[in-house]
């Protein structure tokens, strides 16, 4: 009796061990999906607790009031820890920038889409060097601007115009613009 | 060519590293046909557990450390910030701390595991001596990571712990001073714990690594105590046992995730919540409940040195345990006084746990010192005389025919008959 019951059971394990070989597939891929999907969810918070945490996140927005910048001037405010140029353009430098032909430029792009309209005398752009993230010089008077009156940056000698706009290599991008909105006559908020 | 390994494996790419660097052979050695006994209960895969546990606290405890400041000033602030702005920073801390506690439990199991099937007897008392260095280095990284969040707690936790030094005669109050980098705990101590408590897990997983080698020559112990004596005495390590080991850690895990999701300060204690202050002592001062058996026998005694040296000898005893227990026999099936001893001794632990929770006085004082004494008694007095007086009961022939039978009437042993390795394997 016990001989036949243990000779069963030998067989129904050959049976499925050899010749049903689709179950024992199906077992091993749910098994396998199951710890990849657990592994994964343990994984993504340890993962995730590496992005910007909230207080990093609570100081992503300034506000800077640009009254005190005279014509001719720039400042440099800090956002997100990087170089936020704020500039005051003359009216010389705004009809250079708006004169220049699209064709002569690197990153092609019009004054007019990297100022508020009507309130093209200011010009805000973020103060990195678009090729290895140097901080460009020209924000002081006293600062080499480069040949087309912006910025240059002592790097590699990349160049900007008085748009921001690279004019000499090489940088291969204009400088970036922050999300910004004017909330007063004379203050932005940035961010 | 002379010196590479005869790869068997079929896969092109595994075969080129495997000819040059034979580790996919040796993990198919030692975790994947590695004969392993196939009587095991759910007890043996505590080991599994313990490893985890580990893999866990180092995971969580590395993304922990990148929001972690080692200052005085800042590390009860930066805990904060961990809990209240870092992403998931809330699940890292409970799981790390709770996995503390969660690593602690899985250790005394595996711990009591190996002392009720004889793990520890020849030839596993390497293996046994490894674990409790293991088991020691553990509560040094524990104590060490508790003192980080610089609450009232581990403040005062540190204080007392770093002065047991200072029982030490003639040079203990100079080992003090030197522990602290000063003269009190501050931020010198908090600075080089901190080095510590990272450091101390990486050296333990290096001893998990010789303990697993050990492991791996003598073979695994098992239930019912005897030597495997053939192949069929075995079952490769995988499937059999990864799948048993799969159960057990999806089973740790729910009970982990229960702790973390729906009591995950349960073990805490509140005064940790208080930024350290080194002018005003809690009122009520207890270590994390890992810690209790041995704090209670710390204050069993009424003489500074004496608490001391009684505390580290209740671990200390257990490195010279293989030699303690002169009984041959290992499993406690077969040992019917040490069955209940063992139990008698667990009961000791727990009391003496449940003891070190409470304030020194009164009954809690009696009661650590009867639990303290048997702790010392059972090692030293009674598995020496155990190993002598006692008569085991009849060892199986081996593994795979595990009921005894009585000797016929004409005396001599003959083979078992067929039904009667049967009827065992029904029950288990």
């Amino acid at each position: 009796m016990a001989d036949t019951a243990s000779a069963t059971v030998r067989s129904a394990i050959t049976t499925v061990g050899v010749a049903d070989p689709t179950k024992r597939d199906m077992l091993k891929l749910v098994t396998g999906s199951a710890v990849a999907i657990g592994v994964g969810a343990l994984a993504w918070p340890l993962v995730d607790s590496m992005n910007p945490a909230k207080d990093v996140l609570a100081l992503s927005s300034i506000e800077v009031d640009l009254a005190p910048i005279q014509e001719g001037q720039a400042i440099t405010a800090v956002w997100r820890g990087k170089p936020i140029f704020l500039r005051n353009r003359t009216a010389q430098e705004v009809k250079e920038a708006e004169g220049t032909p699209l064709n002569q430029l690197i990153d092609p792009q019009s004054d007019a889409d990297r100022v508020k309209p009507g309130k093209e005398k200011w010009l805000v752009v973020i103060g990195i060097c678009t090729h290895l993230g140097c901080v460009p010089l020209g924000n002081k008077t006293s600062d080499p601007r480069g040949d087309f009156g912006g910025w240059f940056c002592p790097c590699h000698g990349s160049q900007y115009d008085t748009s921001g706009r690279v004019r000499h290599g090489p940088a291969p991008a204009n400088l970036g613009l922050p999300p910004y909105a004017f909330i007063g006559d004379t203050k932005i908020k940035i961010g | 060519m002379a010196g590479l390994h005869k790869s068997e494996f079929e896969n092109p790419v595994v075969n080129w590293i495997d000819t040059r660097m034979p580790i996919f052979t040796m993990m198919q050695k030692e975790y994947g046909s590695f004969p392993t006994p196939k009587n095991f209960n759910y007890f043996w895969n505590f080991g599994a557990l313990a490893m985890i546990s580990l893999a866990i606290m180092i995971a969580t405890g590395v993304f922990l450390a990148m929001n972690y400041t080692a200052h005085t000033t800042l590390a009860f602030d930066s805990v904060e910030r961990i809990m209240r702005d870092v992403n998931y920073g809330w699940l890292l801390r409970y799981v790390h701390a709770n996995g503390a506690s969660m690593f602690f439990i899985v250790v005394y199991i595996h711990i009591f595991r190996a002392m009720y099937y004889g793990s520890y007897k020849a030839p596993r008392e390497l293996l046994f001596m490894l674990g409790v260095v293991i088991f020691l280095m553990m509560m040094a990284t524990a104590f060490m990571g508790y003192v980080l969040p610089w609450g009232q707690m581990s403040y005062w936790g540190a204080t007392v712990i770093t002065n047991l030094f200072s029982a030490i005669p003639v040079v203990g109050e100079s080992i003090v001073t030197w522990l602290w980098g000063g003269f009190s705990v501050d931020n010198p101590t908090l600075n080089r714990f901190y080095s510590l408590h990272y450091l101390m897990p990486f050296m333990i997983t290096g001893v998990v690594f010789l303990h697993i080698v050990a492991l791996h020559i003598t073979g695994s112990n098992n239930p019912l105590g005897i030597d495997v004596k053939s192949p069929q005495d075995t079952l490769p390590f995988h499937p059999y046992y990864t799948a048993k080991d799969s159960i057990g850690i999806c089973v740790y895990l729910l009970v982990f995730a229960c702790i973390v999701f729906f009591a995950p300060n349960w073990l805490n204690h509140p005064d940790n919540s208080i930024p350290a202050n080194p002018l005003v002592t809690p009122a009520h001062i207890v270590p994390e409940w890992y810690f209790l058996p041995f704090y209670a026998i710390l204050r069993s005694v009424p003489n500074k040195l004496g608490g001391v040296i009684l505390m580290f000898s209740s671990i200390a005893v257990l490195f010279f345990l293989p030699w303690l227990d002169t009984s041959p026999v290992r499993s406690s099936r077969f040992r019917p006084i040490y069955k209940q001893l063992i139990l008698v001794m667990v009961a000791s632990f727990l009391v003496l746990g449940y003891v070190g929770g409470k304030p020194p006085e009164g009954i809690y004082v009696v009661l650590g010192r009867v639990a303290t004494a048997y702790w010392f008694l059972h090692f030293l007095v009674l598995l020496p005389i155990l190993g002598k007086l006692e008569k085991p009961l009849p060892l199986p022939e081996s593994i795979s025919r595990p009921v005894v039978r009585r000797p016929p009437p004409g005396g001599g042993g003959g083979p078992l008959p067929q039904g009667a390795t049967a009827k065992p394997m029904e029950k288990s």
